[in-house]
């Protein structure tokens, strides 16, 4: 067939793209105006040291969310992941009882993490299990590990060179974790965004069985993000282990909703397909940023939930709300 | 052009009153007509996008029109639903993905018009014995508590006609239903028709094979790119008038002129069997050759060839490539071995709608795209814009996602995104179903231009005319088991229908 | 008869049995039928909200406010009962089913309505029933001295050798399991989840018949957030902390296909007990109760790749011989 004299550009800045931009815009103006806010709503809000205090509420979720929003885009989710910080944690304690070095503890929470990720990565991928139940499932038994071991006891007893990394600055107030925070904030931006891997991430939560038609690895790359997913999983328990210096089996209960929330409110479509990094970061600081301001204002934590809870739903429900009237 | 229907006393059961119906820039049904009387067989005769299944969703309440009358005994009607539809006596078979897998076949036949017992509980009793009732009136042999994913495909479709029985119709809407059924079971469907007829039910007959329309049909009405082009008694018109009306000029369709050289042997399969859908698979495909699959609906070709492609595991069976033996696990290997597959289910598995045009195309490629594992949308946009010039693709842009453009251009990216993988064959399984006839043309052209460049083609169609015009072999299929090897003299329009259909075999 | 004997709920009975019979052999007091009653008593409100939950479920939803449901109704009945300790308790009854019901509503409307997936449309209203009863509580306790004797009574009050909790139980079985197979209604909730796109050819309303599940499952937690609160004689912000996994669980156990369609009250009612059974066995055979999340954990997984096997689509079926004879 002869060239054709017909020319299709590569690109128009289509109205598409366009949204999508503004979902990020309209999270950013969000997270400026919860900041405004509170800057005028509390004198200790404009405190180098307080808001540096501050994102601690978010760091060590948002770690978790950016693997969570990888899995959540490519058509799967991971309930089990407060479960695997649990289970982290309770390793690396039964270490540090026996006079391990931080570096060790670092590489038992970080491999238990991978463990746990290969675990659920297996029974999704190689048997083909919903992932939403089979995750239900290891939460329980993750956790149930951690209290056949501990029961209602505690570990402490770290190391002291263990603590740089929940409660060490790198320089002035900026934290390890607010460093690792940015750190891996870009290196999963890099990944979803920039190359081949994350291209595959897309196709397949928009469409797993013309992916598998299209000659892609479906389940090696599902596999992958649940073993990232694991991965992140535990240097968040190595940062929330550091940081509190003790080690309860119900540590970080429930985290894993605040997990989904963070991705969902960052623009990450729950049913899979799209979503970008940057979202979720501006999702995170909102969320850190109503926390951090309800509580310089004594607004008890349980409150703040409900506040959560009505911006997930809300931002889902408003836009197409307002469709509906107008349409 | 108005005939009189046979009694002339009769008035019409149900007609559309130039109903148009319209999607986002698309006009499906533009002002149009049809009148179906008691007594009568009507087949509505089309193209594919001839707007055959709009006004069948229409008739049965699935879409609402934007424009013009529904009239039942001449007064107009809406028909909100489902169960609207079925409470004005309008009832339709559809094909069997519309039915319940996990429901009993007796709740699949009364699921919304169950009978009821005390306090208006369903009467389970009731239902299997009525249910046994239909099926035995319609000499199905399918015990109505059996749960419905039991059952085969064309026992499934039975189903959905005593479905369609069980509501005290007075229109009846035949969407293809003889599409997937054995000879003898479509004469039994003959004489189903014949004893609705004598009860004095309108039929609406919706299909493609034109020996069928002129056994069964009474009156025929043709649509044409959503408008309605004509209607009349059957017995005054031909074959090839219909054929007219329908493609509006008169063709033999024309296929591209091919002098094929056909080179050594590239794929040999051998033995291939699976537990419940194919057994005794072999056949063997040369360079520059374009080897048919013809076949009913539901034969077995789809599944042999999503073998071939590493979907599903055949249970016994090897594959020779270019003389290796090689192991396909998954369609990853199958690309890599030079194979490649356009399924027919474009939507679901060809093209990812959601994402652009040049995302689409450049899947399989992006290690030839990139670097390191790092994107490089130059190199992207610039495959992309190669291949899909070279099918003379329409699109806005390359930015376009798939899932905005027609059906001919969405396959025309689905081709592109294989080809750019420089593939050695390349299976396309009904590659024109459901694209218009503009774009059809071009899909052909372009399998010869494949051929003739020394590719290996397996086309797998339910179309006569492209499986003649197209092949220079054809493999014919019934039942999971191939019947038939036919060369380019042996192949005729009867071979391939009395050898699908298993005409002259014993059953 | 081969049937039978593969379907889940004959599978679940056995290994229910089988359970109870292995722990008896050592200690033959499980067995003793006082032992059993309480078992069944004890798990009442599993059972219940396995029920709703498995209607929810077999929609292709999920409602992970149960919990939520359950703890906001039973304060607000708990603080109903403080001003008005004299309210006839079918009137409380009722008002905790009609509270549960319309939160169930709330979920139900979301998802129909303006389509927002029901993972995040639960995951979010839990959290704001959560917040509303500390609101409406103000973080405080409702202790025992404050209920009135008759409130606190009516789950423990033992009606034909058996507590009214129990009876609450088996009546809900029955209706539950009249409804599912008997019912237009029923049927509807099968045949939305299990082919959704052939629903709308029959003349259903995918999106209705979904809000009534979640109604559903709302009025059921309703009522068991009044015998909850009624039952430990205390209501608190946490109550049934987390409950909604143990019931997502019992469900899972149960059979019933996350990928909605299949299930049955059987299925859910077995799965909770299967549950009850280990959590109240644990400490007769002197193991630790932490054992129990890591137990029940393993049963989910085990439970999941069973229904996996059994539910498998048998792909097409095209050669004669592999169809059932008739």
């Amino acid at each position: 067939m002869s060239p054709t004299d017909r020319f299709i550009p590569d690109r128009l800045q289509s109205p598409l793209t366009r949204r999508v931009k503004s979902w990020e815009t309209l999270l950013l103006a969000v997270a400026v105006a919860i900041f405004t806010f509170n800057a005028f709503a509390s004198p200790y809000f404009l405190n180098a040291w307080n808001l540096s205090d501050a994102t601690f509420n978010f760091t060590e979720k948002a770690m978790i969310a950016f693997a969570m929003a990888l899995l959540i885009i490519a058509g799967e989710i991971d309930l089990s992941v407060a479960s695997i910080v649990a289970l982290a944690s309770t390793a690396m304690g039964a270490a540090a009882q026996i006079g391990a070095s931080p570096a060790v503890l670092v590489v038992i929470g970080l491999t238990v993490g991978l463990i746990c990720g290969a675990f659920n990565g297996l029974l999704v991928t190689v048997m083909g299990l919903p992932s939403i139940v089979v995750t239900i499932g290891t939460m329980s038994l993750f956790r149930g590990i951690s209290y056949i071991v501990l029961g209602d006891t505690a570990y402490g007893g770290y190391p002291a060179g263990f603590k740089f990394f929940g409660q060490g600055y790198v320089w002035w107030v900026i934290s390890f974790e607010l460093v690792a925070f940015a750190v891996l904030a870009l290196a999963f931006g890099v990944l979803l965004h920039l190359t081949n891997f994350g291209r595959a991430v897309y196709a397949i939560g928009n469409n797993p069985v013309a992916s598998l038609f299209s000659g892609l690895r479906v389940g090696r790359v599902k596999f992958i993000l649940f073993l990232l997913t694991g991965l992140m999983a535990g240097v968040a328990s190595v940062c929330l282990t550091s940081r509190l210096g003790s080690t309860r089996p119900s540590i970080g209960f429930g985290m894993e909703l605040e997990v989904v929330t963070m991705v969902v409110l960052g623009g990450v479509n729950i049913l899979g397909g799209s979503g970008t990094i940057p979202g979720v970061v501006i999702a995170a600081f909102i969320m850190g940023l109503v926390t951090f301001g309800l509580g310089l204002l004594n607004v008890p934590g349980i409150v703040m939930s409900i506040v959560i809870g009505a911006l997930l739903i809300g931002v889902i429900a408003l836009p197409r709300l307002w469709a509906m009237w107008r349409g | 052009m108005q005939p009189q229907p046979k009694a002339a006393a009769q008035s019409a059961i149900l007609s559309l009153d130039a109903v148009t119906k319209e999607f986002p820039g698309v006009r499906a049904l533009s002002e149009v007509s049809l009148t179906l009387y008691p007594g009568q067989v009507t087949a509505l005769i089309g193209e594919n996008g001839a707007g055959k299944s709009t006004v069948v969703k229409i008739l049965t309440g699935i879409y609402q029109p934007d424009g013009g009358r529904i009239l039942v005994e001449g007064k107009p009607v809406t028909l909100a639903n489902a169960q609207a539809a079925a409470a004005h006596g309008i009832t339709a078979i559809h094909q069997e993905t519309v039915l319940f897998d996990e429901l009993s076949v007796a709740e699949n036949i009364f699921l919304g018009h169950a009978p009821r017992g005390r306090f208006g509980l369903i009467d389970t009793k009731a239902m299997v014995a009525q249910a046994r009732d239909i099926l035995t009136e319609i000499e199905a042999p399918i015990d109505p508590t059996t749960r419905l994913r039991d059952l085969s495909i064309a026992s499934k479709h039975l189903v959905a006609i005593a479905r369609a029985l069980s509501i005290d119709a007075r229109v009846v809407i035949m969407d293809e239903p003889t599409a997937a059924l054995s000879h003898k079971e479509i004469n039994e469907l003959y004489d189903l028709v014949e004893k609705l007829k004598a009860q004095g039910k309108a039929i609406l007959f919706i299909s493609h094979k034109f020996d069928e329309i002129f056994r069964i049909a009474d009156r025929y009405a043709v649509f044409r790119d959503g408008q309605f082009v004509g209607d009349g008694a059957i017995q005054d018109v031909t074959q090839g008038e219909l054929v007219q009306m329908m493609v509006g000029r008169a063709v033999d369709q024309i296929f591209p002129k091919r002098s094929p050289r056909v080179g050594d042997e590239v794929l040999k399969v051998v033995g291939y069997d699976h537990p419940t859908e194919f057994a005794d698979i072999n056949f063997t495909l040369r360079r520059g050759e374009i080897l048919g699959f013809y076949g009913l609906i539901g034969a077995g070709r789809s599944e042999v060839m999503q073998a071939l492609y590493g979907i599903t595991k055949p249970g016994k069976g090897a594959v020779r490539i270019d003389g290796q033996v090689r192991v396909i696990r998954s369609p990853a290997d199958a690309v890599a071995h030079g194979i490649v597959y356009v399924p027919e289910d474009r939507g679901r598995q060809g093209a990812i709608t959601a994402l652009p045009i040049y995302q689409n195309v450049t899947l399989p490629s992006l290690h030839r795209t990139s670097r390191n594992g790092f994107l490089r949308l130059a190199h992207e946009f610039a495959l992309a814009r190669d291949y899909t010039a070279r099918l003379d693709l329409r699109a806005a842009s390359l930015e376009t996602a798939v899932g905005n453009l027609s059906g001919g251009n969405q396959q025309k990216v689905v081709i592109a995104k294989w080809l750019a993988t420089q593939p050695k064959v390349i299976i396309l399984d009904e590659p024109t179903k459901g694209i218009d006839i503009g774009s059809k043309a071009a899909v052909h052209e372009f399998m010869a231009e494949l051929a003739a460049q020394g590719l290996a083609v397996i086309m797998v169609s339910s179309e006569i005319p492209e499986v003649l015009g197209m092949s220079d072999r054809v493999i014919v299929m019934r039942q999971g088991r191939i019947v038939a090897e036919l060369g380019k003299d042996e192949m005729t329009p009867e071979t391939l229908v009395r050898r699908a259909a298993g005409i002259g075999e014993t059953e | 008869m081969n049937r039978y004997l593969q379907s889940r709920e004959v599978i679940l009975s056995a290994a229910i049995l089988m359970l109870i019979l292995l722990i008896s052999l050592r200690f033959p007091a499980f067995i003793a039928p006082a032992n059993l009653a309480n078992v069944f008593n004890d798990t009442s409100p599993l059972m219940i909200l396995a029920i709703g939950q498995m209607i929810v479920i077999l929609t292709k939803c999920i409602d992970l406010s149960v919990a939520a449901t359950l703890a906001l109704t039973g304060m607000v009945v708990s603080l109903l009962n403080i001003a008005a300790p004299d309210l006839p308790l079918v009137v409380t009854i009722m008002i905790a089913l009609s509270l549960g019901a319309v939160l169930g509503m709330v979920n139900g409307l979301l998802v129909w309505k303006l389509n927002i997936p029901p993972i995040v449309v639960t995951l979010g209203t839990m959290t704001i029933y959560r917040g509303v009863i500390f609101l409406i509580s103000n973080g405080k306790w409702v202790n025992a001295h404050e209920m009135s004797p008759a409130f606190k009574a009516l789950p423990r009050h033992v009606f034909l050798g058996f507590p009214l909790l129990s009876w609450f139980a088996l009546a809900v079985i029955v209706i539950a399991a009249v409804v599912m197979t008997r019912t237009t209604l029923g049927r509807a909730f099968y045949a939305v989840g299990g082919n959704p796109h052939a629903s709308v050819y029959t003349g259903l309303n995918v999106g209705r018949t979904q809000f009534w599940a979640f109604t559903i499952s709302g009025a059921l937690a309703g009522l068991t957030g009044y015998l909850w609160v009624s039952r430990y004689a205390v209501a608190y912000v946490d109550i049934a902390g987390g409950f909604e996994l143990d019931v997502v669980a019992a469900c899972v156990i149960g059979g019933i296909s996350i990928a909605g369609g299949i299930g049955s009250v059987g299925g859910a009612v077995l799965g909770a007990l299967f549950l009850g059974v280990i959590k109240n066995a644990l400490p007769v055979i002197n193991i630790s109760p932490f054992w129990q999340l890591a137990i029940s954990g393993t049963a989910i997984i085990i439970a999941v790749v069973l229904n996996s096997r059994a539910n498998r689509p048998p792909g097409r079926i095209i050669l004669k011989q592999s169809e059932p004879a008739a």
